[in-house]
């Protein structure tokens, strides 16, 4: 799950262009939207590709992603329990 | 990269990720939002951003400046990019991050946001840098009371090749609003 994780807050950074942050500066449980990372709408949908393209999750109802990108815990925590590949 | 004669930014870089870094570090412009726009608008955007800082314009209270750009690849670089992206059909992930900029007139939305512009905008693509259109335009703005200034140019990139030419416009300047000058200033 750490790896898990770690692999996340990469590429978070990485797809979201989040050029002035690193790994280290985002908590586990850092809200991902609003006062934490201030994501933005098309930071979600990046997101929701992501899922689909790393890790074989297709989300059919966008408003499930409120609860699974909440932070990395609860991204790490999906994904390792829907994920087929 | 030059404002009103003098060079304010002049280094090489090996690509135009590395050169629109380094140019917008060394305008010590603060926009995280920045490193999320496509190469186009990073342009468009750090471009007018040192014009219009430069002329003292406040991006805290609502401006009324009109925008008119222009120029011959309209948003080819992204669009090639977003192409890329659903070419192949067992691999089809487009990004919505790229596919927003597969437009050339959101760089005009980026510079918009960034200093409250609620103004006129248009975005032209021409064969050739276009004098006298954004002549015979900014006039019509102006003229019909549609903006105070109005900031017109020219951003064009293709690849690594990029040239950007800005200018502002308003009813007190230091040179005459003609076809010749605008041609003068563009070929200085």
């Amino acid at each position: 799950m750490e790896a898990l994780k770690q692999e996340l807050k990469e590429n978070i950074i990485e797809q979201l262009n989040l050029e002035d942050m690193s790994v280290e500066d985002i908590a586990d449980d850092d809200m991902l939207f609003g006062d934490g990372l201030a994501l933005d709408s098309i930071d979600a949908l990046e997101l929701i590709v992501m899922l689909d393209k790393n890790y074989g999750i297709k989300l059919t109802d966008p408003k499930e992603g409120r609860t699974i990108f909440e932070s990395i815990n609860t991204m790490a925590a999906y994904i390792s329990e829907h994920r087929t590949k | 990269m030059s404002l009103d004669g003098h060079v304010i930014f002049n280094e090489q870089h090996s690509n135009f990720s590395e050169f629109i870094k380094a140019a917008y570090k060394a305008q010590n412009t603060k926009y995280p939002k920045f490193f999320k726009m496509d190469h186009l608008s990073k342009l468009a955007f750090l471009t007018a951003d040192i014009l219009l800082k430069n002329q003292g314009i406040n991006s805290e209270i609502e401006n009324n400046i009109a925008l008119v750009f222009s120029n011959k690849a309209s948003s080819l670089d992204t669009d090639l990019s977003h192409q890329k992206a659903i070419q192949d059909k067992d691999n089809y992930f487009p990004s919505p991050a790229v596919f927003v900029y597969t437009l050339p007139n959101i760089c005009l939305g980026e510079i918009s946001i960034k200093y409250k512009l609620y103004s006129e905008n248009s975005f032209f693509i021409f064969e050739r840098f276009n004098a006298k259109h954004l002549f015979t335009y900014t006039n019509s703005l102006v003229q019909d009371n549609k903006a105070e200034s109005v900031l017109c140019g020219w951003v064009e990139l293709e690849g690594e090749n990029c040239e950007a030419f800005l200018y502002l416009v308003s009813e007190k300047g230091d040179m005459k609003h003609t076809k010749k000058n605008i041609i003068t200033l563009y070929n200085t």
